[in-house]
């Protein structure tokens, strides 16, 4: 039997309040007590980590695989290996799939997909509705058991509360978290950009910080109402954190997550009508930036995460108002959240920014990650967190090359990411 | 003249500097005289070619360019939506790749997109004129009002101008707005508190719902049209109510200054904006906008046709 040995790193794992400077083992793709070194180990391989942060493997619970279905956007092998190189050793694939992942068949080919593969730990969500059009419910006792770790209609949003009180309640009683992307359909109509100065400035049409905010105060009345948990998408406008912070102060389960985007970039940069810069919910103004900063470092958003939305060039090079929403997101992810969080505006720490990328997710949906316990697998990401580097869209592993990163400076990213033991991805 | 043209493309007003402005009005009034001589043709654009491209449809614009590169001495070629490949499922990018591959040296552009143009200009070689681009702007039609106040006025600057209707969908507003202030003039914004948005009031502009008020103070009212066909029925209860709190009727244009300019883009949606007999009375100056779009429409092509290679 023979180990792997990280020496030297400060390791970092909030989820046993460890933050030591020391040296990690790992057996047989779980992490092992040291003292197996000197008793039974026959071999034991060294990796240097001196300066380096030893994490749990990050988790991301918001990323678009788009397999079965759109293949040339991204497979979910090419996803994985955007994930590694992210520094991500599991994901959460969303359902907006063709087929839509709404029936136990397309959850078990995207197990059997990704057990074929991929190189991290791909868990699939199952829609909340049937073909996530809002109208009845998807079979969510199938889906659970198929496995899906949480169910969500992203993308789309149920409209009708009766429908996704009916969801929330049925999801309670099967044990799965409900995501919900947070868009009124009526108050953001054909929305594109934030409703303000430059939306009208730019005669696109505006997507008012009240169209989410509407759904976000919806959701706080129906995890309230249901007793269970309901967890808001990629949060955009200082308003739902307002509403998250009051309901959570209650003690409501209702929680939020944050996107790179849009703590890092605001509404004036649509200016140009680059495509890269279109996503849903649209950039936002500094204020909301300031609030979202806030409430990530009052707990009020107790994760991030990354809408990973991989498109063709084609498709995005195309009139603004004909171009899909979404720009990719796992490469750049950990490098702007270090950057922005840790270093420029000094939010919160970096085991703070590991909890958010690691534990509290893996508590949000229950899942047996996030942790450098012992018997834990040993999904390991070796960060850099002062490295300098810049974002080169040509180098990405990702299909896709959507981002409005390209050429960013930042400090800050992962150097090595281990899977159940194995490096699968180094800098 | 003391500026000099660089730019190969027409995409926008809030982009131009006020000495641009200014450089593209003079040369239009060298062209305006050319509209008035027996052989109403000079041969500045001799073996380009043009190419009009509207994507959403449209009669005076294209028409007005079409007369102005005519003039112009320019090959013309008209592309309309439903005659373009855009109908098949080819994209704007592929479009325009063929018009380029067919040496087309100036596209003209209108398009429902904002954006359109700009996202057109920064692929391809060729000018790129936005003839207008959904909500987002119409710079031709912005600098052809404001040639008609500069030549009825004498200046633009310290002049207050009203602008009155739908200013939330209105392209030809945003061009007026960014090109008046430029220029120096004060400028109230005038219609529902649906249609005018007061995000407009950080450029420094007015805005106002009561237009009983306004009208006493301006030097040029310019109405727009109510575009219903776009509009969804919650912004506004319906055309009965608009005329009675936003129609220039002709009571109203009795609180007008006697030498107030009534101007409109056009087309005119009789006895709503505007009164028919006020469409046609002394204080309009609907026409001379129209032929002064011809001399400005010329200039603009002879300005960036020959910045173009």
């Amino acid at each position: 039997m023979s180990g792997i040995l990280i020496r030297g790193g400060r390791i970092i794992d909030p989820a046993n309040n460890r933050d030591e400077v020391g040296d990690l083992l790992m057996v047989e793709g779980r992490i092992a007590d040291q003292s197996a070194i000197t008793h039974q180990l026959s071999a034991v391989e060294e990796i240097d980590a001196t300066g380096l942060i030893v994490s749990p493997g990050l988790i991301d619970i918001h990323v678009h695989l788009r397999e079965p279905g759109f293949g040339w956007k991204e497979t979910i092998e090419s996803g994985a290996r955007a994930a590694v190189a992210g520094g991500f050793t599991t994901v959460v694939c969303m359902p907006n799939t063709s087929p839509v992942a709404d029936s136990p068949s397309t959850i078990a080919w995207i197990k059997d997909r990704a057990a074929e593969v991929a190189c991290v730990n791909v868990l699939p969500t199952g829609a909340i509705s049937k073909n996530l059009a809002g109208e009845e419910l998807a079979p969510i006792g199938s889906l659970a058991q198929a496995g899906v770790v949480a169910i969500t209609d992203d993308g789309h949003c149920i409209q009708n509360n009766e429908l996704m009180r009916r969801a929330v309640e049925y999801a309670r009683m099967v044990g799965v978290p409900v995501l919900d992307h947070c868009q009124d359909y009526n108050l953001v109509g054909t929305g594109l950009v934030h409703e303000g100065y430059w939306s009208t400035l730019l005669g696109l049409p505006g997507w008012p910080s009240a169209g989410e905010e509407a759904i976000v105060a919806r959701n706080v009345l129906l995890a309230e109402l249901c007793e269970h948990q309901i967890h808001c998408q990629h949060l955009s406008a200082a308003g739902s954190v307002r509403l998250l912070r009051e309901a959570r102060t209650r003690g409501v389960r209702v929680s939020g997550e944050v996107c790179p985007h849009h703590i890092a970039l605001t509404d004036e940069s649509v200016q140009n009508f680059d495509t890269n810069y279109k996503m849903n919910p649209p950039l936002r103004t500094g204020r909301d930036i300031e609030a979202l900063r806030e409430g990530i470092a009052d707990g009020t958003i107790e994760i991030l995460a990354s809408d990973h939305a991989p498109h063709a060039g084609f498709e995005k090079e195309v009139e603004f108002d004909r171009a899909p929403f979404g720009i990719v997101g796992l490469e750049t992810e950990l490098g702007i959240f270090l950057d922005r969080l840790v270093h420029k505006h000094r939010t919160i720490d970096l085991p703070r920014l590991i909890q958010m990328l690691t534990w509290n997710p893996a508590r949000l949906l229950g899942l047996n990650a996030g942790t450098l316990s012992l018997g834990a697998a040993a999904d390991v990401t070796l960060i850099d967190p002062d490295l300098d580097w810049m974002v080169d869209v040509s180098r990405f592993e990702s299909a896709s090359r959507n981002t409005p990163f390209d050429g960013w400076k930042l400090k800050g990213r992962a150097v090595r990411t281990i899977v159940r033991g194995k490096t699968v991805w180094q800098l | 003249m003391t500026a000099r043209w660089q730019r190969k493309d027409l995409l926008g007003l809030r982009e131009l500097s006020a000495e641009e402005i200014r450089l593209v009005l003079e040369t239009a009034d060298a062209f305006k005289e050319v509209g008035t001589r027996e052989v109403k043709k000079v041969p500045a654009l001799q073996g380009k070619t043009l190419v009009n491209l509207f994507i959403e449809p449209s009669t005076r614009t294209r028409t007005s360019f079409e007369l102005a590169a005519k003039r112009l001495s320019a090959d013309i070629v008209n592309i309309t939506a439903s005659a373009s490949s855009l109908t098949k499922g080819e994209t704007l990018k592929d479009t325009a790749r063929v018009l380029e591959a067919n040496h087309a040296d100036i596209i003209v552009l209108r398009h429902s997109s904002p954006g359109a143009p700009q996202f057109l200009a920064t692929r391809i070689a060729a000018s790129v004129i936005n003839a207008g681009d959904g909500a987002h702007e119409h710079p031709t039609q912005g600098l052809l009002d404001l040639y008609t106040i500069r030549e009825k006025k004498g200046a633009v600057a310290g002049l207050h101008i009203a602008i009155i209707g739908d200013i939330l969908f209105s392209r030809v507003a945003r061009s007026n707005v960014f090109a008046l202030l430029k220029m120096g003039a004060r400028v109230t914004l005038v219609g529902p508190s649906t249609l005018v948005p007061r995000e407009f009031e950080q450029l420094g502009v007015a805005v106002s719902h009561q237009l009983e008020e306004v009208l006493p103070q301006v030097d040029v009212v310019n109405l727009l049209r109510i575009q219903h066909e776009r509009q969804r029925k919650e912004y506004f209860p319906g055309l009965g109510e608009y005329i009675r709190l936003f129609g220039l009727t002709k009571e109203r244009a009795k609180l007008l200054k006697p030498d107030c300019l009534i101007m409109h883009p056009g087309p005119i949606n009789r006895g709503v904006e505007i009164d028919s007999e006020l469409a046609d009375g002394p204080q309009s100056v609907i026409l001379d906008q129209v032929t002064n779009g011809l001399a400005v429409r010329m200039a603009v092509l002879y300005l960036c046709g020959g910045i173009a290679t």
